[in-house]
């Protein structure tokens, strides 16, 4: 089993409110292997994005409390002094965020942007580093990158910017691309443009992805592994054959049924999930799930651990005749409850 | 454009709405640059079906929608509405013909006054169009909440204690208080979480079952159009370049830019799914103002041919049943089928 590139162990993150104190994520562990990718998966609320901004130390609200590790390279990044923090942003770890047009300045062309990223970390001429960004945005496939590096952000489609956003995050090769819903404002014949890029540049570059995203359809096309979160609570971990063909947590159940699908039989009825996602003031004690989970019984009031074998892991009390229990609970006709 | 044949329907086949025709433009300067926000389309709606439309952002799904229920003025063309011309109606005129046509809007979170509650936002058209005292409204709005699935004691909540799902369930009660006999959605589900956006999807399905209600539903999600609608218009560039049967679309796409529409929808591959081949379309789709000679896709059509460059191609019937504007349909696909 190679080293893993970034082991994340028991992150807790918690917010100060007036309304009291929030868990938006609770005891997560995970790890992401040397050039593997891996899919963060949940509905709003579910601690997706909370994740990767701790673990990067982004989260500047006074009120958050961040504990844990995660070790990056034997170095915890949530204990290392901010200045060598500073030195693995956009170097060893870099992001690609959702919306392209709010994390470009509108005030510099794109070539600065990347010019800058790249001088901040390495000693470069100006002159080097505008050659270097053209060179980066002709390799993701912006059109006339020696016209485009002097484009202002509001000139460039949804798509171009997205690709200029990459083009930044890859200037220093960078051995993990954090993308927190890279292609989600995007429409889908671009997302599919934007997400073929991303997987032909992890393969030239090496970098591991984390890839967060509501949309188990990318998470399929594009992650090796796959962690399915909840509540602030991992529910689901494991290879994306495990959780895509091998369900294990209910609550996985309920997002592979609840997509309308392209493909396939036509149902009149989806399987919805029931009521809301969980409210982070309303964290229960037991099973964060249990509130919406047909499979609820007695032994939901106690929190599950996330346990299994051979990598694939889930947090439920069921038995371990899942595919069973699914089958039947498929078969007969699920009850309709709204929020 | 006019006469075009339309494909079978669900619901009693009675045409309820008919476009003709229609075109909205959006003048930049006066007399200079237009935007061909939607160029020439013609389709109906029957009694009872769900008439999907779908497209990527900016290709006129919502300006047509506006247009067709006349929340905006055609630049040409005709909307007729059970038979009646509504396109030059006057506002007092257009009055009764709204308690039968009716919005959902996309964001619930801006669709609903925040300053008003719940219960009175679905009041609304109820006391607009002078349907009985308070104690009758009262009754009605709380039998809404019911029929939408919210509880009677929310009625007296503000819009900001719902969750989106919520919201998105008091739109369309609000929608339905008339007893509409159509239903133009715009995106009613993009905004929400997916187990919520499953929830949502059942209501329309159970209410239009229950009401017999016809439906306009437009989004961006293939999936989710392909669940609800009956027949779908494909739109590319404010024309519909692609009208059909909605399992005939998805089973064999004749139009080049609705099979790469298609191929592009990240699939969950569950060791049951069928992968098609991925056609990437390349670069961006051009601007309403500028649009291309000939056929508005061809510069990203990897069919393109010499005749398509110069000629636009007409919304024909091109195999039974199957309206495409394209010169070089994908029939062989068909044949297969057959």
């Amino acid at each position: 089993m190679p080293e893993p590139l970034l082991e994340v162990r028991d992150l807790r993150v918690t917010f100060r409110t007036r309304r009291g104190t929030v868990t938006a994520v609770d005891g997560l562990s995970f790890s992401v292997l040397e050039g593997d990718t891996l899919g963060v998966v949940g509905e709003s609320g579910a601690g997706k994005s909370v994740t990767v901004l701790s673990l990067l130390r982004l989260i500047r609200d006074p009120n958050a409390r961040i504990t844990g590790t995660a070790l990056f390279g034997g170095e915890d990044l949530l204990s290392m002094p901010e200045s060598d923090l500073r030195a693995v942003r956009g170097r060893d770890i870099s992001m690609i965020f959702q919306n392209p047009m709010t994390a470009l300045t509108p005030v510099y062309p794109i070539g600065w942007h990347i010019a800058e990223q790249l001088r901040a970390h390495e000693p470069m001429s100006k002159a080097a580093a505008r050659a270097r960004a053209i060179a980066l945005l002709r390799e993701v496939g912006m059109p006339n990158p020696e016209v485009r590096v002097d484009s202002y952000p509001h000139q460039l489609s949804g798509g171009m910017r997205q690709r200029a956003c990459i083009a930044m995050a890859l200037a220093c090769n960078p051995r993990l691309l954090i993308a927190d819903e890279p292609s989600t404002a995007l429409d889908v014949t671009t997302q599919a443009q934007i997400l073929e890029l991303m997987l032909r540049l992890r393969n030239t570059h090496g970098s591991a992805i984390v890839l967060i995203t509501h949309d188990m359809g990318v998470i399929s096309e594009t992650a090796d592994r796959v962690l399915v979160m909840y509540g602030g609570r991992a529910v689901e971990h494991g290879s994306r054959a495990d959780v895509f063909r091998r369900p294990r947590h209910p609550y996985t159940w309920g997002l592979l049924d609840s997509v309308p699908r392209v493909t396939g039989g036509r149902v009149r009825r989806l399987a919805a999930i029931p009521g809301s996602p969980l409210s982070p003031f309303e964290v229960p004690t037991g099973c964060v799930f249990a509130a919406r989970c047909p499979h609820r019984h007695e032994a939901c009031a106690q929190r599950p651990e996330l346990r299994g074998v051979d990598g694939h892991l889930d947090a439920c009390w069921l038995p371990d005749n899942r595919a069973e229990i699914r089958q039947q609970a498929r078969s007969s006709q699920p009850a309709e409850v709204g929020p | 454009m006019s006469g075009v044949p339309a494909p079978r329907a669900a619901g009693d086949g009675q045409v309820l709405l008919r476009a003709t025709d229609v075109v909205k433009h959006f003048p930049l300067r006066p007399g200079r640059r237009v935007v061909r926000a939607v160029d020439g389309v013609s389709l109906t709606v029957h009694s009872g079906e769900t008439l999907g439309i779908v497209g990527e952002s900016g290709c006129g799904k919502t300006t047509l929608a506006r247009c067709l229920v006349r929340l905006i003025d055609l630049t040409s063309g005709t909307v007729e509405f059970e038979g009646r011309d509504i396109t030059r109606m006057s506002r007092r005129a257009l009055r009764p013909v709204r308690r039968h046509v009716q919005f959902v809007f996309q964001d619930p979170y801006a669709s609903l006054n925040p300053r008003r509650r719940a219960g009175d936002i679905v009041a609304d058209p109820l006391h607009v169009h002078g349907h009985g005292d308070g104690a009758a409204v009262r009754r009605r709005t709380e039998e809404l909440f019911d029929v939408v699935g919210l509880s009677k004691t929310y009625v007296d909540r503000y819009p900001h204690e719902f969750s989106g799902g919520q919201r998105q369930r008091i739109g369309i009660a609000r929608a339905l208080a008339l007893n509409p006999r159509l239903i133009v959605a715009d995106e009613p589900v993009s905004a929400l979480d997916v187990s919520i956006q499953a929830q949502v999807l059942n209501l329309f399905a159970d209410l239009q079952e229950q009401y017999g209600l016809s439906y306009i539903f437009i989004a961006h999600d293939l999936g989710v159009v392909r669940h609800v609608s009956n027949r779908i218009a494909v739109m590319y560039l404010g024309e519909i370049v692609e009208l059909a049967d909605a399992e005939e679309v998805y089973a064999g796409p004749v139009h080049p830019y609705t099979e790469a529409l298609l191929s592009a929808v990240p699939q969950i591959d569950d060791g049951t799914t069928v992968r098609r081949e991925r056609i990437t379309l390349t670069g961006d789709v051009p601007s309403a103002i500028a649009k291309p000679d000939g056929c508005a896709f061809h510069p990203r059509c990897r069919y393109a041919q010499e005749r398509c460059r110069s000629e636009r191609p007409l919304l024909t019937e091109v195999a039974p049943g199957r309206l495409a504007a394209c010169h070089f349909p994908l029939l062989s696909g068909l044949t297969e089928q057959l």
